[in-house]
């Protein structure tokens, strides 16, 4: 028999609903994996074992029931910690669910843990994390991407059925691609941003890790909808299973584009390789593949790292040790109270983006940075429009390169800002995109590349998704645990 | 672009962090390279380009003048404060230079 | 700075042209806060009107208010002031205590409302103040700051004022003396509270007020380097703080020196002025636009809504009052200063009584007993209904009572309410009008003072007064005046002399 954490959300939902299997044992595989692995890549951070055993004995009810999940800890859990990934707020506790939690709650689904990520989200590699990085579990001297990374490695190794993590730029889609998961960013403002902690509100969305497409649109199609308490969801946002073909088939007569013009430079070999191979089985499934042209990717990264780092520069004023979190101690007027406490709270990555952030929209050069990147942001959002006027979505690889070596990019920001070129378009623009595995490099890494559709045009990417990951077909390749990995 | 040390001092005196010197040469150096690379965005031409601050074009619609009784107790509240006195959040003074 | 104005301090104020601007910030009396759902609350327990989004919790989301947009649509109508029909809310970023996002969520570079005028002029001399803008924004907590000498150490904060609704409302620098600026003040507190939009009680912070002043030689026309005075919270300390600083800047100017630009703090209690100083307060705001709210958008027909339930204005009022019920100015300035005494005497009219009598009564005897009591109109309307002050003020007409009894039937009704005639006769306050019943006083009076009535008939008009006096004492001032009077002279001139 396949074990409970190998098996797919859907499964296991139903075998719940119909009292064929028992969630308490579900949770209980779940959690076994996480004591296997979680030493050796060091993905969970808060959990409460006693309250989701409390769960998922009271006979759970929904699309999810007795589904066990993890969350990224940048979002809001009543009665569990919520650090961020920050020492600044690794006391908090907050009083209230986030909207996407409480959804996926009252599908029947059972959290368990929170996933470790960089600090504040910000990040690709998982280093900024204030609690140390987590490991990519296919091979541990790699990172497994960032910011979502611990919820990725979560979702790799069955510590949890799927796992949320949040996008600012590609912090979904970048650590699937490193662990061999399917990761979704939604169109902006589908998915309620209430209780997610914010980095850079105009781009920040929540999303979804998951071993299979069709799980990856279960899950989205329980949490997404309009939302009262964020007024920047969608009305329209709300996502049904009803009619989504996740078959074989599912692609045929959708056509796809491919913007060779920035494809042609600077990708790894491995990378090219998975492209290719992403268009033949597309091409096979039916799928129609035509050539379109970007803006060069780098406009997207200047762009990005302006506006969210703006952003972040004010969502990140509020951990002050005034009314939760971290207060630094000898500190007897108020000016010293809020600079030794955010001084020493946070960590060197995210006082380099708040720094950035802060003299961009500060007097004498808010026109210079600021405000010319919201242009740019315009004329980016009207590019990829424009790209996707003709075709259904478009597939490019999701990171220019597989996961890199722990402390390879660490000390050179923009190399590490750069890992993300191929991700923020999406964001920048609020439009879907969804990272499909697309094998493995040589050295056993996984590659992933992703499909970018039109606001609203999650269906679309699922049904691309689907076809593209039966054309590619085979089993599963999980990652192995070397014995004596575990540190 | 190349940010100075003072011009870092300022503006960590406006994000409220305190940092080391050591700190203020290296966010100076990685934020000029940073800028420099911003640069770029010169090239685009986008003099006559509309600035796009939110990608949603809807308009917002606000919520009925309705009060709920607060949903947090005040000691919940305060719970999570690193300073109180049951009542209120304590901070420290304001040091307010005042001259006649 | 408590030093009087000395004859040069005078001189030199006369010898500058002041230019002031007010700030004024509106705090609306909605149900709930500006982006949560918390009561809108003043007086409350510390810390308990909060939740995750006026506490600035990690992760929360503000959600506009409807009902504020309507009263700045409401305000935007009575200034004949333009609403924009698309507005952006703006992030106002600076660290404070009591600001729990250090963030303020307000309004820009597009505001809701731009333009229009408040009229501070007199009766056909008006005085157009031009408005620059009015925007919403929230409020902040409170500090409690320890006092100088105390023991307390730290600043304590309450956060049950978080997230109330402002209007903040910019007037141009279009005021010329510390006069205007108090005027200014005045008529906007009493339009806010008949758009009511505020209960405008300055005691409470719902109005509070920010001043900016510059001095320039008369017929410049670029102006002078401004400061601004903060703290301005009573109409007497906007009057009286600006005189200081004016005061403050011609010194200076007259001395040769410069004004530097500067924040000022008034203490109304010993008329000082200081400059504040601090780090705290070297800003650079550094505005976006707010992220997490979607442009407003205001529609043609909330626009005209709002003009359509308009009330009536107060220059609307007076004109009203002056015209159609006929009052001199003096009384309609009185009525119209507080619309709910306007209101009760309207009702007195619409009860039956002549305007101006009605007008006598609320300014006097009611105006007095709601002072006295400390009551409001509407607490005291609950005792004395406005169609029982028309009764009595007709028993005063019909001669029933006299103007004199008439104050001790209305003292009488308020210890013990009810119909006025019936309380005038149950405690014997009628007016004896019987000429059967009076001519025997008058047959007594006669007899008991020969000699005043033969005074009388001698030609000594003045005796004819003492002998009304001794009649109006026998009948214990119940006789009405004129029937007493009348019989009087009746019986003097009937009676012949011995």
């Amino acid at each position: 028999m396949i074990p409970h954490w190998k098996r797919s959300a859907a499964e296991l939902a139903g075998d719940v609903s119909a009292g064929r299997a028992d969630a308490v044992e579900i949770l209980d595989a779940h959690r076994a994996q996480a004591a296997r692995w979680d030493p050796a890549v060091h993905a969970l951070l808060g959990r409460d074992d006693e309250a989701a055993r409390r769960v998922a004995s009271s006979r759970p009810q929904g699309p999810l029931a007795g589904v066990p999940f993890i969350a990224k800890d940048n979002l809001c859990t009543r009665g569990l910690r919520t650090t961020c990934g920050s020492r600044i707020l690794e006391p908090y506790v907050p009083p209230y669910d986030a909207t996407v939690i409480a959804r996926l709650r009252a599908a029947g689904a059972v959290l368990y843990a929170k996933a470790n990520c960089d600090e504040f989200a910000m990040g690709s590699s998982m280093e900024n994390s204030a609690f140390g990085p987590s490991r990519n579990p296919y091979d541990l001297e790699r990172v497994p991407g960032g910011s979502s990374g611990g919820s990725a490695v979560a979702t790799a190794t069955g510590m949890g059925t799927f796992a949320l993590g949040s996008e600012t730029g590609g912090s979904v889609r970048q650590p699937a691609s490193f662990t061999n998961l399917v990761g979704l960013k939604p169109t902006y403002g589908r998915l309620s941003r209430y209780g997610l902690v914010a980095f850079g509100s105009s781009l920040d969305q929540v999303g979804v890790f998951a071993r299979s497409v069709a799980d990856c649109a279960l899950v989205f199609s329980v949490m997404a909808g309009p939302d009262e308490n964020d007024m920047t969801t969608r009305p329209d946002g709300a996502f049904s299973l009803d009619g989504l073909d996740v078959s074989a088939r599912a692609g045929k007569g959708l056509a796809i584009g491919v913007p060779r013009n920035i494809l042609a430079e600077g990708l790894h070999p491995e990378v090219q390789a998975a492209q290719a191979r992403a268009e033949e089985a597309l091409g096979r499934a039916g799928v129609r593949v035509k050539e379109v042209h970007l803006v060069p990717p780098a406009a997207c990264v200047a762009t990005y790292y302006l506006l969210a780092t703006a952003e972040a520069s004010s969502n990140l004023a509020r951990f002050d040790g005034v009314r939760y979190g971290f207060r630094a101690q000898l500190a007897d007027d108020l000016l010293s109270l809020y600079t030794k406490t955010r001084g020493q709270g946070f960590g060197s990555e995210v006082k380099r983006r708040i720094l950035l952030g802060t003299f961009a929209l500060s007097a004498g050069y808010y026109d210079a940075y600021y405000r010319k990147a919201l242009q740019a942001r315009r004329r980016i959002r009207s590019d990829l429009h424009a790209a996707l006027s003709g075709v259904d979505a478009l597939l490019l690889p999701t990171a220019p390169t597989p996961a890199f070596r722990l402390g390879e990019k660490a000390t050179d920001p923009l190399a590490m800002y750069l890992s993300d070129i191929f991700t923020i378009g999406a964001n920048l623009a609020g439009i879907p995109a969804l990272n499909v595995p697309c094998g493995f490099t040589a050295d056993g890494l996984p590659v992933g590349m992703q499909l970018v559709g039109p606001a609203q045009g999650e269906g679309t990417l699922f049904r691309l998704g689907a076809a593209l990951e039966s054309a590619l077909g085979g089993e599963r390749r999980w990652p192995e645990l070397a014995v004596g990995a575990a540190s | 672009m190349t940010i100075d040390k003072d011009t870092v001092r300022h503006v960590a005196l406006l994000a409220r962090l305190e940092l080391s010197e050591a700190e203020l040469e290296r966010y100076a150096r990685e934020l000029s390279a940073v800028l420099d690379y911003v640069a770029q965005l010169d090239a685009l031409g986008l003099e006559h380009e509309e600035p796009l601050a939110q990608v949603n074009d809807e308009f917002a619609k606000a919520r009925e003048d309705r009060a709920r009784p607060a949903p947090l107790s005040r000691a919940e509240a305060l719970s999570q404060a690193p300073a109180q006195d049951g009542t209120y959040f304590l901070v420290p003074p304001v040091v307010e230079y005042l001259e006649p | 700075m408590t030093a009087p104005v000395t004859g040069r301090e005078k001189r030199a104020v006369l010898a500058w042209e002041p230019v002031i601007g007010l700030e004024v910030h509106i705090q609306l009396r909605t149900e709930s806060k500006l982006f949560c759902p918390c009561a809108n609350r003043f007086g409350a327990e510390p810390n308990t009107l909060i939740c995750p989004v006026c506490l600035g919790l990690p992760g929360s989301l503000p959600v506009m208010n409807a009902r504020a947009v309507d009263y700045a649509l409401r305000l935007a109508s009575a200034l004949g002031a333009q609403v924009h029909r698309r507005s952006i809310f703006a992030r106002k970023n600076y660290f404070y205590p009591d600001m729990p996002k250090n963030y303020q969520i307000s309004q820009y570079d597009e505001p809701i409302v731009t333009g229009g005028t408040l009229d501070i002029g007199e009766r056909g001399a008006p005085r157009p103040v031009p408005i620059h803008r009015c925007h919403l924004e929230e409020d902040t907590g409170k500090s409690f700051h320890p006092e100088r000498q105390g023991d307390r150490r730290e600043t304590r904060v309450d956060f049950n004022r978080a997230g109330v609704p402002l209007i903040e409302m910019v007037s141009e620098p279009a005021l010329a003396s510390s006069e205007e600026a108090y005027r200014y003040l005045t008529r906007l507190r009493q339009l806010v509270r008949v758009l009511g939009i505020t209960d405008g009680d300055m005691e409470k912070g719902s109005l509070r007020c920010d001043a900016n002043v510059s001095l320039r030689r008369p017929g410049d026309s670029a102006l002078g380097v401004k400061t601004e005075i903060k703290n301005l919270n009573s109409i007497r300390a906007v009057e009286r703080g600006i005189q200081a600083e004016i005061r403050r800047q011609a010194a200076i100017l007259d001395g040769g020196g410069k004004v530097e630009q500067c924040t000022l703090l008034y203490d109304v209690d010993h008329d000082v002025l200081q400059i504040m100083r601090s780090k705290e307060f070297a800003h650079d705001y550094r505005y976006f636009p707010e992220p997490d709210l979607p442009p407003l958008e205001v529609s043609e027909s909330q626009i005209e809504d709002a003009r359509r339930t308009l009330p009536e204005l107060p220059a609307q009022r007076v004109e009203r009052f002056e015209h159609q019920l006929g009052l001199p100015a003096y009384d309609v300035d009185v009525l119209v200063a507080d619309y709910d005494v306007a209101d009760y005497f309207e009702r007195v009219v619409a009860a039956g009584a002549e305007p101006k009598a009605a007008s006598n009564w609320v300014m006097g005897e009611v105006a007095r007993a709601t002072k006295e009591r400390g009551e409001s109109i509407d607490e005291f309307a609950k005792i004395v209904p406005p169609a029982r002050l028309a009764a009595l003020a007709d028993l005063a007409k019909r001669g029933l009572v006299s103007g004199h009894l008439a104050k001790e039937v209305f003292e009488a009704m308020l210890v013990d309410p009810g119909e006025p005639e019936s309380v005038a006769r149950a405690r014997g306050l009628v007016q004896e009008s019987d000429p059967g019943a009076l001519r025997v006083v008058v047959e007594q009076i006669l007899a008991a003072n020969p000699g005043p009535a033969e005074e009388f008939r001698g030609g000594k008009e003045k005796a004819f007064g003492f002998l009304l006096g001794q009649l109006m004492r026998a009948t214990g001032g119940k006789a009405n005046p004129q029937v007493a009077r009348d019989l009087l002279r009746e019986a003097l001139e009937k009676t012949p002399s011995p």
